[in-house]
């Protein structure tokens, strides 16, 4: 009898069920994002058709070339974040076990210098010493964007609540299975941010690739600057911002789908 | 219910020959419990940090028999943590060693040794992303069990601690209350019936209702399950009502004295253990001593409607004729028959008996 009594009223004491979450999935904020994407592209593709095309700007406006382009661009955005995953991850795994403070300082220096250093500089200086092109490219973009990854790894493990850890090494647990099944899970979502930020870093700095001949949607901003040709710069600008906001609304919505239950 | 408490001490008291005044069982200390429990040995372990000069820990040695629940108690920083922590090596040992079932602990591989160790801490720390039954899994998984066991072992344990399993099973820690997070912690920790649990102040998170109703619910499953139990506490109160020998832990955790909560109450060892116990001694003795095992008075003596259950203690007594004013007050058996009475004088003569003082039989 008072057992039942004893759940009953702990029952309402507990919190909201999960359902509530799922339901609030598809607010106004996360709609809004892609609807101002399709309009503003919509409103530059009718502006462009109001246009009189010259041979110039035809070289550029067209199907073709802007498809090669943008996927010239998004190609060096995903592999660098790629890169920047693999690398940054681990990296700040070791930073925040290790106990030597040299170790976890220079990989914090480098990783600093690395955003610090102005990425037209970097780039420019790495062509010159090494060579151009799409490689050199990578290179730039992910030493550019290792910060916010390598940083939100170390802070996204030392936030978990130590008598969590304490907890999971007192069942016998190894450290490496506390790593896996624990904290890495638990650090997700602040990862998967600093990755959020690292790809929106790579969409607007892989303009520059343009300057070391490694493609891109720089290559129609700067010829539209050097050409003088308006409508072609604001096609290139138009196109990277609504990249950079179409995947960050994608990131944000993976944020959602990979954080933890329960957390 | 009747027939079922014929060999408890209390029928024989209170329904045994009522014609006579009183008729005294000892008060008998040892429990006897199916225990499941492991024999623990410390002999002069010592902790000291890094560089410091002063041990946290100094010459610690005791004797755990299986299935006994030891209480440490002590003011922060004592080392009372430390001590304990020592057993499954979350802390590790300077020197000393540490046997459970004659086993070297230090010898062991240390996550071998936590898997058949069950650990409760006060900040509970469930596991946020798993829900309450992969909580629970955890350890079961880490030593291989199957799906099938594991799961019915899941079941088996929520009800153990009250938890209805189709309503709990699914949940994430976030969605329980504080009570119900600290029972999921002891659940979890038994997951593998370990001989052995290490409790570091389990309850010292929640409110003074619910960790009553832990305690007696804790009590309860103790008695059942009977593992060998070392849990800290600053909390003396708590420490009376549930252990079977409670150390009383200063500096460096120094064992100022080693022994059942009705004699350290009764006779403490010096003014730091008599500190420690602080007012009202003699209430909390009360406390542990039922009405089935005290001198009682004749059912006829009994005065007015209140009554008392043979189950109560007699501080409960005291408390009820201080409240009513009345000179005896009756007694009942199981059955709510008024089988003795009791009064303030018997109540009192039953602290002087117990500190060897009185007379035995004051009874008129």
């Amino acid at each position: 009898m008072t057992f039942e009594a004893v759940i009953e009223r702990d029952v309402s004491v507990a919190p909201a069920e999960l359902g509530v979450r799922r339901a609030r999935f598809w607010t106004l904020r996360r709609i809004a994002t892609p609807i101002v994407i399709v309009l503003v592209l919509l409103a530059l593709f009718l502006w462009i058709q109001t246009l009189e095309i010259d041979s110039i700007m035809a070289r550029t406006l067209n199907a073709d070339y802007i498809l090669l382009r943008t996927r010239e661009h998004l190609e060096l955005t995903f592999i660098a974040s790629a890169l920047v995953a693999v690398l940054a991850i681990p990296a700040g795994i070791v930073a925040s076990r290790t106990t030597s403070r040299l170790l976890r300082g220079t990989i914090l220096t480098i990783a600093n210098i690395g955003q610090a250093t102005p990425a037209i500089g970097f780039i420019i200086l790495l062509a010159i010493i090494w060579q151009i092109g799409f490689q050199t490219a990578l290179i730039a973009l992910v030493a550019y964007s290792f910060l916010p990854v390598l940083r939100n790894t170390m802070v996204g493990l030392s936030q978990i609540d130590p008598s969590v850890t304490e907890s999971a090494r007192g069942m016998g647990m190894t450290p490496g299975q506390v790593l896996r099944r624990i904290e890495l899970p638990l650090a997700v979502p602040v990862i998967l941010a600093g990755l959020r930020t690292s790809l929106v870093f790579c969409v607007g700095v892989a303009t520059v690739a343009t300057f070391i001949d490694a493609g891109g949607l720089g290559d129609m901003i700067v010829n539209g600057l050097k050409l003088q040709r308006f409508p072609v710069l604001i096609t290139g600008a138009v196109l990277v911002s609504c990249i950079a906001l179409l995947i960050d609304w994608l990131a944000s919505i993976a944020e959602d789908l990979l954080r933890p239950k329960g957390v | 219910m009747t027939d079922s408490t014929a060999d408890t001490g209390a029928s024989r008291v209170l329904g045994g020959r009522p014609t006579e005044a009183t008729i005294r069982t000892t008060t008998t200390i040892t429990t006897v419990k199916n225990t499941s429990g492991a024999h623990i040995e410390l002999k002069n372990v010592n902790k000291v940090y890094g560089e410091q000069t002063v041990p946290a820990v100094e010459n610690f040695s005791m004797d755990v028999e299986p299935g006994e629940l030891i209480m440490f108690v002590g003011p922060s920083g004592c080392g009372k943590t430390t001590t304990m922590k020592m057993i499954n090596r979350i802390i590790e040992p300077t020197s000393g060693s540490i046997t459970v079932d004659g086993r070297d602990v230090l010898s062991l591989n240390p996550n071998e040794l936590r898997r058949h160790i069950g650990y409760v801490i006060q900040q509970i720390g469930l596991f946020p992303h798993m829900t309450i039954a992969e909580n629970i899994s955890v350890v079961p998984k880490l030593l291989g069990w199957s799906k099938e066991k594991t799961r019915n072992r899941v079941d088996e344990l929520l009800s153990v601690v009250q938890l209805d399993p189709k309503t709990f099973a699914g949940r994430y820690p976030k969605q329980l209350s504080g009570g119900q997070q600290q029972r999921v912690g002891v659940a979890r920790a038994l997951a593998a019936d370990p001989p052995v649990m290490l409790m570091d102040e389990p309850f010292g998170a929640t409110d003074p209702i619910t960790r009553e109703k832990l305690q007696v619910e804790f009590l309860r499953l103790q008695e059942s399950i009977g593992k060998t139990i070392i849990f800290v506490t600053h909390d003396f109160d708590e420490a009376v009502r549930l252990g079977d020998r409670i150390a009383v832990l200063s500096d460096r955790s120094k064992i100022e004295q080693f022994d059942t909560p009705a004699n350290i109450l009764r006779a403490p060892a010096n003014d730091y253990v008599a500190s420690f116990i602080g007012h009202g001694a003699a209430l909390k003795r009360l406390a542990l001593i039922p009405l089935y095992d005290a001198l009682l008075g004749r059912a006829t003596d009994a005065r007015g409607t209140a009554s008392l259950s043979e189950t109560d203690s007699l501080r409960d007594a005291l408390d009820l004729l201080v409240l009513t004013g009345l000179p005896a007050i009756g007694v009942t058996d199981a059955s709510g028959k008024v089988v003795a009475s009791v009064t303030v004088d018997q109540i009192s003569a039953e602290l002087g008996d117990d500190a060897g003082a009185g007379a035995p039989g004051v009874l008129s």
